[in-house]
């Protein structure tokens, strides 16, 4: 996937496995690969004369982002899905909290 | 009618219970009792509120709520009058949707968390400061805990710069705490009966209890292994590290939960005495067994 998104450009499994030069993977191997994550949705990929060129669906920064609007409750179904550290708050009321820390950190 | 003024009875304590307890401060000095009192009076709710209406309907046959429904099945006679077929089909309704509820709940959530799975290992990467944590590289402060059999804890990039070491071993300590204790399982219900009941102030306020007081089991299970000033001072840089604009009043009960948190952590009151948590938790129990026992109740 990280091949992928540093390309910008629709690969061909022969070249996304000659790109990940550090692991020796078998052609076969990155084409399972490919294609279950074309299956997933995270990939798509176009008729190349015999073989097939595949393009990521949406950039790394959209599924950070779909990530981290999950992580801090911001989807609006108020499920139970994660359990959370802590939530941020707004305007005045994070006031009470900035002169709480540096009470805190006076002592 | 013994046991259909009973129920009756137990289900209307336990919404007025559950009205109180809303608004009640002790809870905060025994979270893991509260949270195994709250546990009790939503179960014992809901069989008592479906059980008066089945004790109700069956009980001319005089052979109580669970031998009258096989008498039902097995004879496949219904109650004479119509009052007593309403109460039925309001029972039967009754209890479908609950149980409906909270299997959909369970498999939207199950479905939600494989998803967020299947992203965190697309782009999140492992850290050498923080074994065993992934990390996603955005600027907003997050940490949090995907649970499931191998729960994960997930911080983001934020987090590491906005933290101090200590700190950031506190947060860490605090999610270990969600991930081990399956406090996603004690919500699920809570949760989902919200959902059911948007409009309910006290299923609302119920939830959002429940939801403090499995935080601050959760910080009472850190302070066990970090200082608690240190989980205190990251409680208040998440809480003032708004790194995105907070949405039309999602959070109004922010600032008083985190300042509940702090507080309980900096200045610790007197524990609960042992006896009384004891009692709280054994309270729990009885109230547990009390309806299904009210089930079998022939009259």
């Amino acid at each position: 996937m990280d091949v992928l998104w540093a390309e910008g450009g629709p690969l061909t499994a022969r070249e996304v496995g000659r790109l990940i030069a550090d692991r020796d993977l078998a052609p076969t191997t990155v084409m399972t690969v490919l294609d279950r994550l074309t299956r997933k949705g995270f990939l798509t990929r176009v008729r190349d004369g015999r073989a097939w060129r595949y393009e990521p669906a949406a950039s790394r920064d959209a599924y950070i982002a779909e990530l981290m609007l999950e992580a801090l409750d911001m989807t609006g179904d108020r499920s139970a899905a994660l359990t959370r550290f802590a939530q941020a708050v707004s305007g005045t009321e994070a006031d009470v909290l900035r002169k709480a820390l540096t009470e805190l950190e006076e002592e | 009618m013994i046991a259909a003024v009973a129920l009756a009875a137990l289900a209307a304590v336990c919404a007025l219970s559950a009205w109180r307890m809303t608004s009640v401060r002790w809870t905060w000095r025994a979270p893991r009792a509260a949270i195994a009192l709250w546990q009790a009076l939503g179960l014992t709710w809901g069989l008592a509120s479906v059980g008066a209406l089945l004790a109700y309907a069956l009980e001319p046959w005089g052979r109580g709520v669970i031998h009258g429904l096989v008498y039902l099945v097995t004879h496949w006679r219904e109650p004479s009058g119509l009052q007593r077929v309403g109460a039925l089909a309001a029972g039967l309704a009754l209890l479908t949707v609950l149980m409906a509820v909270v299997v959909v709940a369970m498999a939207q959530t199950l479905q939600a968390r494989r998803r967020h799975r299947l992203l965190l290992s697309l782009v999140a990467r492992d850290e050498p400061a923080v074994p065993g944590v992934r990390v996603v590289d955005h600027p907003g402060a997050a940490a949090y805990c995907v649970p499931g059999l191998k729960s994960q804890v997930v911080i983001s990039e934020g987090t590491l710069s906005l933290l101090s070491r200590d700190e950031l071993a506190a947060v860490l300590a605090h999610e270990d705490a969600h991930a081990r204790e399956r406090h996603d399982l004690v919500l699920l219900p809570f949760a989902a009966l919200r959902w059911v009941l948007p409009w309910s102030k006290v299923v609302r306020d119920a939830h959002a209890s429940v939801a403090l007081l499995v935080e601050m089991a959760a910080d009472d299970h850190a302070r066990l292994r970090v200082p608690p000033k240190r989980l205190a001072t990251a409680l208040l840089r998440f809480g003032t590290a708004g790194a995105f604009a907070t949405p039309h009043g999602a959070l109004g009960m922010g600032a008083e939960n985190v300042m509940a948190r702090v507080n309980r952590l900096v200045k610790p009151g007197p524990a609960m005495r042992r006896r009384y948590r004891y009692g709280i938790v054994a309270g729990a129990a009885l109230l547990t067994t009390s309806a299904p026992l009210l089930w079998f109740l022939p009259q």
